[in-house]
């Protein structure tokens, strides 16, 4: 499941923008993440402040 | 709501777009998803002179500074100066966009255009097939609003291109990541923009410093997104920080992404167009995208003006957009993207041997091309496989 740690987040933007299954959403400060998203982990390589994370299915 | 034009995003894109269709006589409709335009700011503010001009009267409310030049500095320290006044070169102003888009979306206003802030387009409307328009969310509340024509200016994050069927994800190799500090240092040169290069300072981009006067300055980096990692951007510009202005106070800090893919395949479906950074025209290897916004928003307003009253808004009609933009601004896009591809995997031996083939020439009048042009005919080997590129 990817975690957005909003106190980190910058809302920026680019994230949504290499999403491949458009799962996120940047609402003013705050990204959505929807039930589209593969886990790829592309967004949270991608965030300038380190704010994504993936983690195991089996703790969500 | 019923309009000839719905445009999704008030950045110079779409604020553009809106100007020159409402001027012509459209019924627009520009939404933007924030309550402030223009605010967070996510760029360096540097833009070229000359190219500002030919696009709106500079105003001295949203010009934070004017800059001689910009200097090039090689992973070992030797500079390159290039001066911004004769040849019309990369930088020149640097902007307060907070200022500058909000001024922009003033002017589609005046020239009629009806502006909607805190209104976020949320997908499109359909009947029969065919595309009826945008519903969207109103501080709150849901809206539909009916056009022939959709634009989609939407930046980075775009959305409309992709609820169209055009995929404009970008790749992590087409991609800038960039965190930037306004800083305040005794140590920043107010004259002219400053640029950075190096693997570990900036894998695959650089470190700008484009100042804002009184010693102020947008100091910031991009590192190519295949070549960072979580929170790369933040961490490596605080090092570069410490070593570069380790008294410097940080006033502001911003992230953002600056799409930096070249030409995608295509930018119009039935109904849509895109513009800016949503149809990925940000300059490969400066990731400057202002000026491409505001010009690709200039064609995209004229051919809406011309074609919606026409009824003519398939793709097919709307070819004339993709041809406009690809013969103008997409023909730096598509070059800079070849340079881009080849400089991105140079080493710091490279960058270096570079910067020294340039001594003793006089490159300061020189733009972009015609610096790669020199480039060229001093390292034919290395940049051998530019050579085809710049002609
Ligand atoms: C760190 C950084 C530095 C940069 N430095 C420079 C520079 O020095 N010079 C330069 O020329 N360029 C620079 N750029 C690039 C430049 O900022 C962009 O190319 C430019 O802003 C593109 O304009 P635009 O109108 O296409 O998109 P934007 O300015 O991004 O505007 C898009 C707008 O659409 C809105 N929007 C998005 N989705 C929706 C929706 N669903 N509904 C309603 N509204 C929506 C957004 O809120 C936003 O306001 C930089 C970018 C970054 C990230
Ligand atoms: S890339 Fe990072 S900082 Fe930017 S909006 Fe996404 S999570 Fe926030
Ligand atoms: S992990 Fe992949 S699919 Fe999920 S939100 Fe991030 S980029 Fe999108």
């Amino acid at each position: 499941m990817l975690l957005v740690n909003r106190y980190k987040c910058g809302y920026c933007g680019a994230c949504v923008g290499v999403c491949p299954a458009a799962a996120l959403e940047l609402v003013e400060t705050w990204i959505e993440v929807n039930d589209d998203c593969i886990s790829c982990g592309r967004c949270t390589k991608i965030c300038p402040l380190g704010a994504l994370e993936l983690t195991k299915e089996a703790q969500a | 709501m019923k309009c000839d034009l719905v445009v999704v995003g008030a950045g110079p894109a779409g604020s553009m777009t809106a100007k020159v269709a409402a001027e012509a006589g459209l019924n627009v409709v520009m939404l933007e998803k924030r309550q402030e335009i223009g605010d967070p700011v996510r760029c360096a503010e540097g833009v070229s002179k000359a190219a500002l001009r030919e696009l709106v009267e500079p105003d001295p409310v949203w010009v934070s500074a004017e800059v001689k030049g910009a200097r090039i500095r090689a992973p070992d320290g030797t500079e390159i100066v290039i001066s911004e006044d004769r040849a019309g070169a990369e930088v020149g102003y640097v902007l307060e966009r907070k200022v500058f888009d909000r001024a922009l979306a003033l002017d589609a206003a005046e020239a009629g255009a009806k502006v909607m802030v805190k209104t976020r387009a949320l997908g499109l409307l359909e009947e029969g097939g065919v595309l009826t328009g945008v519903s969207a969310q109103f501080v709150g509340e849901s809206l539909k609003i009916e056009a022939p024509l959709v634009i989609g200016a939407d930046g980075v994050e775009s959305k409309v291109g992709r609820w169209a069927g055009i995929d404009t994800a970008l790749k992590p190799k087409d991609i800038e990541t960039c965190a930037q500090f306004l800083l305040l240092d005794e140590g920043i040169d107010d004259e002219y923009c400053e640029f950075y290069l190096g693997n570990e300072i900036a894998p695959g981009g650089y470190v700008w410093s484009f100042p804002k006067g009184q010693s102020i300055a947008n100091v910031g980096i991009g590192v190519l997104g295949s070549k960072a990692n979580s929170g790369t951007p933040v961490m490596l510009l605080r090092e570069f920080v410490k070593k570069r202005f380790p008294e410097g106070k940080i006033l502001e800090m911003m992230v953002g992404g600056v799409p930096v893919s070249g030409p995608i395949e295509t930018t119009t479906a039935d109904g849509i167009i895109l513009v800016g950074d949503a149809a990925r025209q940000s300059d490969p290897i400066t990731g400057g995208g202002i000026i491409n916004a505001m010009r690709a928003g200039v064609l995209a307003g004229d051919i809406a003006a011309e074609l919606v009253p026409k009824g003519e808004v398939d793709k097919t009609s709307l070819q004339v957009y993709e041809k406009r933009w690809r013969e103008t601004i997409g023909k730096s896009i598509a070059r800079n993207f070849a340079v881009k591809e080849f400089f991105v995997d140079l080493t710091d031996d490279d960058l270096n041997r570079l910067t020294h083939s340039l001594d003793g020439i006089d490159i300061a009048q020189l733009d972009l091309r015609g610096l790669l042009k020199v480039l060229v005919r001093q390292n034919p080997k290395l940049l051998l496989k530019l050579r085809h590129l710049i002609v």
